[in-house]
C-alpha cells in the first residue's frame, strides 16, 4: 500500500486511489518498425531490484497519468513527476544519485 | 486435576459468574475470563485432537500462540469455526464445541493413526499417494479431502455485522505492555497523534505476572496509574482489544478489533478492521515462550510455564495439583514460585543447566522446592492427562532415573521476540547467541516513502529480556519514535531494579543426544502432529532450504503459524544440516499475526452496499413490468420482459417476433457514450479506430472498431460527427469507462500535445432504441423530428424534439429492422419511454431485453464484443478487412496487426453455422478433426462463439471460428457434446437474415 504524491492534485494519494501502468519510458514503435523494435515495446520491461521508473494514475482522484521514480527493494520513492516527458527530470535524476550513487536504468543513469 | 484457586485472579470479577457450553456441558467461569481460563477451572483440560494422529490435545499456552484450543463458537448465523480459546473472552450463554474429532473428544477413531505414525513420516502423501495413479483419484484424494482441514465451514450467511475504520496517525504504537506503555509516556505532549494498541483486554502484559516492581510499586499501580497519565493525554488514543495485524509498505497497518465479541446482543459491530496510516510504527509486541523438545511434551497437561503462571496469577485458576517446572532459563522459576505460593505442590524444578538459577534459584531452594540441575525429560507418562515424568541426564540419549508424580509439566525454552509486524514490511533480524533468539536488526528496518526507517521497537520485542532492560530500551526507542514521526518528546525516566539472573542455555532437544525412539514422540507443531524425527527426516531427504522442510514437514503451517515450533523446528533442521542457525534462517513472516475474520475484510461491502448498482432512468419501469434482470458490469439490464405465466424463453422469442413484425422498444441508456472534441479530435479518433473517421461528415454516423497495441478487437460502436470539432463516440455497455481511460492514457502519456479533450457522457443521456416496421410510424405520431427517409437517412442522425423532448435520433440499427436511436437528456428517459408505450400501443408496441437484442443481431451475422472476440480476436479473423483503413498510416493496433501470427492464413475465421438438424449447438463447442494430439486429445479446428435458436428462422443458428471457415462454405463439422454425442453443423454465410439489408434501410 505506498503512498504516492500526485503531482497534478499535489496531494499524497493512498495506493486505493491510484492505478499502476507499468514500465514508464516507453518509446512507441508504429508501423514501419522492426520486429525486434516492435517487440521490445510491447512486450520487454525492465525488472530491477532497485530503482524503476513506472507510471501511475490518479485514477479515484483527478485522473491524471503521473511518474514515479522509485527503489523496488526498498519502496522509498524518489519522486513523482509530469508523464508529458520522455525523460526524468535532471534534478530527480540528481537525487537519484545522490541516494543510489551509480544507478542506471535502460537509456538514463 | 485443574481447578479454580480459593484466591488471586488479577483480571477476573469473581462478583460476575458466567455460565456457558463447551460440547453441551453447563460450565461457569467469571467475568474476565477467557475460555481457556474458564475450562481449565471447569477441569477441562482436554479441548481437541490433533490434525494428523488425532492425538488428545490440551491447552498449552495462554495467549495468541494457543496451537490447541480451536472451538467452534455458537451456531446458526452466528458460528464461527477455529476461535482460539485462550484469547476468546467468556461471556453468559456462550457455546462452544470441540473440532476434529469423530466421534467424540473424548474417544477418537482417528486416533489409531498414531499407532500407525511410522508409517506416516514426512512427506507421507507425497510418498504414499502417488502410485497406482487411479487410486488417487478414487480412493486417496477423497480419503483426505474428509479428513482435511479444521473446524466446520459455516453453513449459514453470517449474521454478524463487521465494518471498516480508517485512521491516520503520526505515530502508532503496538503492543499494551510495558514497553509500549513507556514509550508512549515520550509522546505525552508531542504534538503528535498517536494510537497506543493492545490486542487483549488488559493493559501491562506480563509485568504484572511476573511480580514486577517499578519506579518502586506494584506493576499493576504502575500500569493502572500510567494509562490515567496516558489517557489524560489529548494527543493520545487508547484502545485495547485492538491488534496490530500487519504492517504494509509506506506506514501502512492493519488492525484488528474485536467489539462485539464478548459481548453479543449489544448490537455492536462483530469486528472491526483499523486500515491505519502512520507516520511511524513502534512495535512492543512482547515475547513468546518457547517449548522444550522431550518425548511427550505433547501430552494434555504439558504446557508453557508462563501459561501455567498466567493462569494462577491473571484467573485464580490452576493448571493442576502437582506441577514439574522442566527450564532451560530462570524465568521460568517463578511458574514454580507462583503454584507454591498459591498452596500447591512443586515436585521439582528440572533444570537443564548444570548451574541452575540466579537469584530465583535460591527463592526456589529456600521455599522448598527440590531443584534437579544438569537433568532433563526421558519421558512424559499419560495419555489424556500427565501423570508424571521420568528424568535423565542432560547429557546422554535418555536413560530414566527417577519418576516423578505429576499432573502438569510447566516447560520453558527459552523467550522468542515476537518480530513478525517488524518483519511484514521486509525488516531483517540478527541472530543473537546470548538469548538464542531472532531479534530486529535495527541496521535494517522497513524502510517508507522517504527511504526512512518507520519501523521500530522496543522491550522484549527487540530482545530487551529482564524488566531493567525493557525500560530503558523501551524510553530510548519511545523519544526516538517521537523523534522519527517529527515530534518533541517528552523525558521518560521509568527505573525498575536489575535482577541477578543466569544465562539461558539454548537446549533444541532434551535430553541432547536423544535416541530415536524417544525423537518421534517430541513434537515441535503440536496441531499438524510434526516431529523433531520427521524436521530431520526431511534433512536428510534433501529438504535444505527452511521453506521446503515447512512444506514438507507441514511444520509451522498451522491456523498457529509456528509461533511456537517455528524457532526450535529451524534449530533442529540446522542441527541435522551441520550448519549455524542464522544461516538456515526463517520463514517468511506474512500477516496477518494471527488469523481475522473474513467478516471484518469484507467489512460492510456485503449485500446491497458490496458494490454500487447502475440503474437507467427506466430501471423502476422495467422493474415493474416483468424484467428479467441481468448484470452487465454495474448496470442491471433486462434481459427479457416475462408476461404472467411466460417463461424466460418463450417471453425472448415473443421479443424478437414482435420487433421483427411490428414494433420493440430497448433501453439503450447504457451504450457508452464519449464526447470528444477538439481541433485535433478528428486526428485522434483515426488513431483509436481502424477506420477513417476524420472523413466523416457531420450528420453522419459511422461503426468503427477499437484495437490494442497489439491489434486485438477490444470496442466497437457507432460513431456520429456532431460538428466539425466533436465527435460522439458509442462504446459497449461494458466497455464504456475503460474505453474512456485508454483514450485519456494515449491524450496524456503519447499525444498530449494534441488538442482533444474527452468527456464521458454515458449517464447525461437515456437512449431508447425504437425497432421495427412501425419504427417511423410511432415516431411521427409523437411529432416533431422529421424522421422520414429523405431527411434523415440511414446512417445519419438529427436532433430535434419529439413529443416536445428534446432528441438525438441515430438512424442507426443492431437488429437489421427500420430502427432509430434516440437520445434524451437522462431526466425525461422515462418520460420520453411512458409516450413512446402510449404511442406505440396501436402500432403493437413491446419492450425487449438484451437477449432479444442478441439473437436479432446473431440473425444479421453482428458480432458483439465479449462472444466473438476474447482478447484473442483481430477484426480480419471476423471478415471486418472492410472497417480497417488501408489508407490510413497508423493507428493503435495496425502494427500489432502485421506481426507473422496475426497474418498467418490458418486463423480461425467467422463463419457462420447450421445445425443439420436444426438444433441449437452448445455454447463454445468445439470443431474436431481427424487425429489427436500430443496429449491424446482431438484435434480441434474451431469453436462456438454466439449460439441461439433463432425465432425468425425457427432453428438453431450460430456463428464460430473456423480454420479456413470462409473457404470451406457448405462443409459439416463435427462438435462433439459433453454427453459424448455429437452435433453437426454446416458452415455457412453468417448473415443469416436479410443479407442485402433491405429491412433496415427502408
Amino acid at each position: 500500500m505506498l503512498t504516492l504524491n500526485c503531482p497534478y492534485c499535489g496531494i499524497a494519494a493512498d495506493e486505493t486511489e491510484l492505478s499502476p501502468g507499468g514500465q514508464a519510458h516507453l518509446k512507441r514503435f508504429g508501423p514501419g518498425s522492426s520486429e525486434d523494435e516492435f517487440e521490445g515495446y510491447l512486450f520487454m520491461r525492465e525488472n530491477p531490484r532497485g530503482v524503476h521508473f513506472e507510471r501511475w494514475r490518479h485514477s479515484n482522484g483527478c485522473g491524471k497519468w503521473f511518474h514515479a521514480a522509485r527503489c523496488t527493494s526498498t519502496l522509498e520513492v524518489f519522486g513523482t513527476y509530469s508523464a508529458q516527458t520522455v525523460e526524468p527530470p535532471a534534478e530527480l535524476r540528481k537525487t537519484i544519485s545522490e541516494k543510489r550513487p551509480g544507478w542506471s536504468w535502460g537509456e538514463f543513469s | 486435576m485443574s481447578t479454580r484457586l480459593a484466591n488471586g485472579g488479577r483480571l477476573v470479577n469473581r462478583d460476575r459468574a458466567v455460565s456457558f457450553s463447551f460440547n453441551g456441558k453447563q460450565m461457569r467461569g467469571f467475568e474476565g475470563d477467557t475460555l481457556a481460563s474458564a475450562l481449565l477451572a471447569g477441569d477441562q483440560m482436554l479441548v481437541g485432537r490433533s490434525f494428523k494422529y488425532h492425538r488428545p490435545r490440551g491447552i498449552v499456552a495462554s495467549g495468541a500462540e494457543e496451537p490447541n484450543g480451536l472451538v467452534n463458537l455458537g451456531s446458526g448465523d452466528m458460528f464461527e469455526p477455529n476461535a482460539r480459546v485462550t484469547t476468546t473472552e467468556v461471556f453468559d450463554g456462550l457455546q462452544a464445541g470441540s473440532q476434529n474429532h469423530w466421534p467424540s473428544l473424548e474417544f477418537d477413531v482417528g486416533a489409531v493413526n498414531a499407532k500407525l505414525s511410522r508409517f506416516l513420516p514426512a512427506g507421507f502423501y507425497y510418498k504414499m499417494f502417488i502410485h497406482p495413479r487411479p487410486l488417487w483419484k478414487h480412493v486417496y484424494e477423497p480419503f483426505i479431502r474428509q479428513s482435511a482441514g479444521l473446524g466446520k465451514a459455516p453453513k449459514d450467511r453470517d449474521g454478524e455485522r463487521y465494518e471498516h475504520f480508517y485512521a491516520h496517525v503520526d505515530l502508532l504504537i503496538i503492543g499494551g505492555g510495558i514497553a509500549g506503555l513507556v514509550a508512549a509516556k515520550a509522546a505525552i505532549g508531542s504534538g503528535l497523534r498517536v494510537l497506543v494498541v493492545e490486542q487483549t483486554a488488559a493493559w501491562g502484559g506480563r509485568a504484572p505476572v511476573d511480580g514486577a516492581e517499578i519506579d518502586g510499586m506494584p506493576a499493576d499501580q504502575w500500569v493502572a496509574q500510567t494509562v490515567a497519565e496516558l489517557d489524560a493525554a489529548e494527543n493520545i488514543e487508547m484502545r485495547t482489544r485492538l491488534m496490530g495485524a500487519g504492517v504494509y509498505d509506506h506506514g501502512y497497518v492493519l488492525g484488528y478489533e474485536r467489539i462485539g465479541d464478548h459481548q453479543p446482543g449489544a448490537s455492536l459491530p462483530k469486528h472491526r478492521l483499523w486500515r491505519i496510516r502512520a507516520g511511524h510504527v513502534l512495535t512492543a509486541t512482547g515475547a513468546i515462550e518457547r517449548p522444550l523438545s522431550f518425548a511427550g511434551n505433547d501430552v494434555p497437561g504439558v504446557m508453557l510455564a508462563s501459561a501455567v503462571r498466567d493462569y494462577a496469577v491473571n484467573f485464580g485458576v490452576s493448571a493442576g495439583d502437582r506441577t514439574v517446572v522442566v527450564t532451560n532459563n530462570d524465568d521460568a522459576y517463578r511458574t514454580a514460585l507462583v503454584m507454591k505460593e498459591a498452596g500447591l505442590d512443586v515436585p521439582a524444578i528440572i533444570d537443564a543447566r548444570d548451574g541452575g538459577a540466579g537469584a530465583l534459584g535460591a527463592e526456589a531452594e529456600a521455599a522448598g522446592i527440590r531443584v534437579l540441575k544438569g537433568k532433563g525429560i526421558a519421558k512424559v507418562k499419560g495419555g489424556k492427562r500427565v501423570t508424571g515424568v521420568a528424568t535423565c541426564a542432560m547429557a546422554g540419549e535418555g536413560t530414566p532415573q527417577e519418576e516423578i508424580a505429576c499432573d502438569v509439566v510447566a516447560m520453558s525454552g527459552g523467550w522468542s521476540p515476537v518480530v513478525h509486524l517488524w518483519s511484514h514490511c521486509g525488516g531483517k533480524l540478527l541472530w543473537d547467541e546470548h538469548h538464542a533468539f531472532f531479534r530486529p536488526d535495527p541496521e535494517r528496518a522497513p524502510t517508507g516513502a522517504a527511504g526512512e526507517a518507520f519501523v521500530s521497537v522496543a522491550g522484549s520485542a527487540n530482545g530487551a529480556m529482564a524488566l531493567a532492560n525493557v525500560v530503558v530500551d523501551a524510553a530510548a526507542q519511545g523519544v526516538a519514535a517521537v523523534k522519527a514521526a517529527g515530534g518533541k518528546a517528552a523525558k521518560v525516566a521509568v527505573k525498575a531494579e536489575a535482577e541477578d539472573m543466569a544465562a539461558m542455555a539454548p537446549v533444541w532437544m532434551m535430553p541432547q543426544g536423544a535416541k530415536y525412539e524417544l525423537r518421534t514422540k517430541m513434537w515441535l507443531d503440536y496441531q499438524n502432529d510434526v516431529k523433531v524425527s520427521d524436521v530431520q527426516l526431511a534433512a536428510q531427504e534433501g529438504f535444505e532450504s527452511v521453506e521446503h522442510t515447512k512444506r514438507y514437514t507441514t511444520l509451522g503451517m498451522a491456523t498457529d503459524q509456528g509461533k511456537l515450533s517455528n524457532i526450535n523446528g529451524l534449530a533442529i533442521l540446522s542441527d541435522a544440516l551441520n550448519q549455524p542457525i542464522p544461516q538456515t534462517g526463517t520463514t517468511t513472516f506474512r500477516p496477518p499475526y494471527t488469523p481475522i475474520s473474513m467478516g471484518a475484510i469484507a467489512g460492510e461491502a456485503r449485500d446491497t452496499i458490496f458494490q454500487p448498482l447502475r440503474k437507467t432512468p427506466m430501471h423502476e419501469w422495467h422493474d415493474a413490468h416483468g424484467a428479467h434482470w441481468e448484470p452487465v458490469g454495474h448496470w442491471r439490464r433486462a434481459y427479457c420482459f416475462q408476461q404472467p405465466g411466460e417463461s424466460v424463453e418463450d417471453a425472448v422469442q415473443r421479443e424478437v417476433k414482435n420487433t421483427r413484425e411490428k414494433l420493440g422498444l430497448l433501453d439503450a441508456s447504457t451504450l457508452g457514450k464519449l464526447i470528444v472534441k477538439g481541433p485535433d479530435a478528428g486526428k485522434f479518433l483515426d488513431m483509436l479506430y481502424t477506420n477513417m473517421m476524420s472523413t466523416l461528415k457531420v450528420g453522419r454516423c459511422r461503426y468503427g472498431l477499437m484495437c490494442s497495441e497489439n491489434g486485438f478487437l477490444m470496442d466497437d460502436g457507432v460513431v456520429a460527427r456532431l460538428s466539425e470539432d466533436t465527435f460522439l463516440c458509442h462504446t459497449t455497455s461494458g466497455g464504456a469507462d475503460h474505453i474512456h481511460a485508454h483514450m485519456e492514457e494515449w491524450l496524456q502519456t503519447e499525444w498530449w500535445d494534441w488538442k482533444v479533450w474527452v468527456v464521458n457522457a454515458t449517464e447525461q443521456y437515456a437512449q431508447v432504441a425504437v425497432v421495427g416496421p412501425k419504427a417511423r410510424k410511432v415516431l411521427q405520431k409523437l411529432g416533431g423530428l422529421d424522421v422520414s427517409r429523405d431527411a434523415l437517412p440511414f446512417m445519419g442522425w438529427a436532433e430535434g424534439e419529439i413529443a416536445g423532448i428534446p432528441a438525438r435520433a441515430f438512424r442507426i440499427s443492431f437488429s437489421g429492422e427500420l430502427s432509430y436511436e434516440i437520445a434524451v437528456p437522462a431526466n425525461y428517459g422515462q418520460a420520453f419511454w411512458d409516450k413512446l408505450i402510449e404511442a406505440g400501443e396501436e402500432f403493437g408496441v413491446m419492450p425487449y431485453g438484451t437477449e432479444a437484442l442478441h439473437i436479432m443481431r446473431a440473425e444479421k451475422g453482428f458480432i458483439m464484443i465479449g462472444d466473438e472476440t476474447d482478447g484473442t480476436v483481430i477484426p480480419q479473423d471476423l471478415e471486418l478487412n472492410w472497417a480497417i483503413s488501408k489508407k490510413k498510416e497508423d493507428f493503435i493496433g495496425k502494427r500489432g496487426q502485421e506481426r507473422v501470427h496475426m497474418t498467418d492464413p490458418d486463423r480461425w475465421k467467422l463463419v457462420g453455422l447450421k445445425t443439420v438438424d436444426g438444433s441449437v449447438l452448445p455454447d463454445g463447442a468445439y470443431a474436431v478433426s481427424e487425429g489427436s494430439n500430443a496429449n491424446g486429445q482431438r484435434n480441434v479446428i474451431g469453436r462456438v462463439t454466439s449460439t441461439y435458436h433463432s425465432p425468425t428462422l425457427d432453428r438453431g443458428i450460430a456463428m464460430g471460428l473456423v480454420k479456413h471457415g470462409p473457404d470451406r462454405m457448405g462443409e459439416r463439422l463435427e462438435f462433439p457434446k459433453v454427453d459424448g454425442t455429437s452435433v453437426h453443423a454446416e458452415i455457412c454465410d453468417p448473415v443469416f437474415f436479410d443479407r442485402e439489408g433491405e429491412k433496415q434501410d427502408v
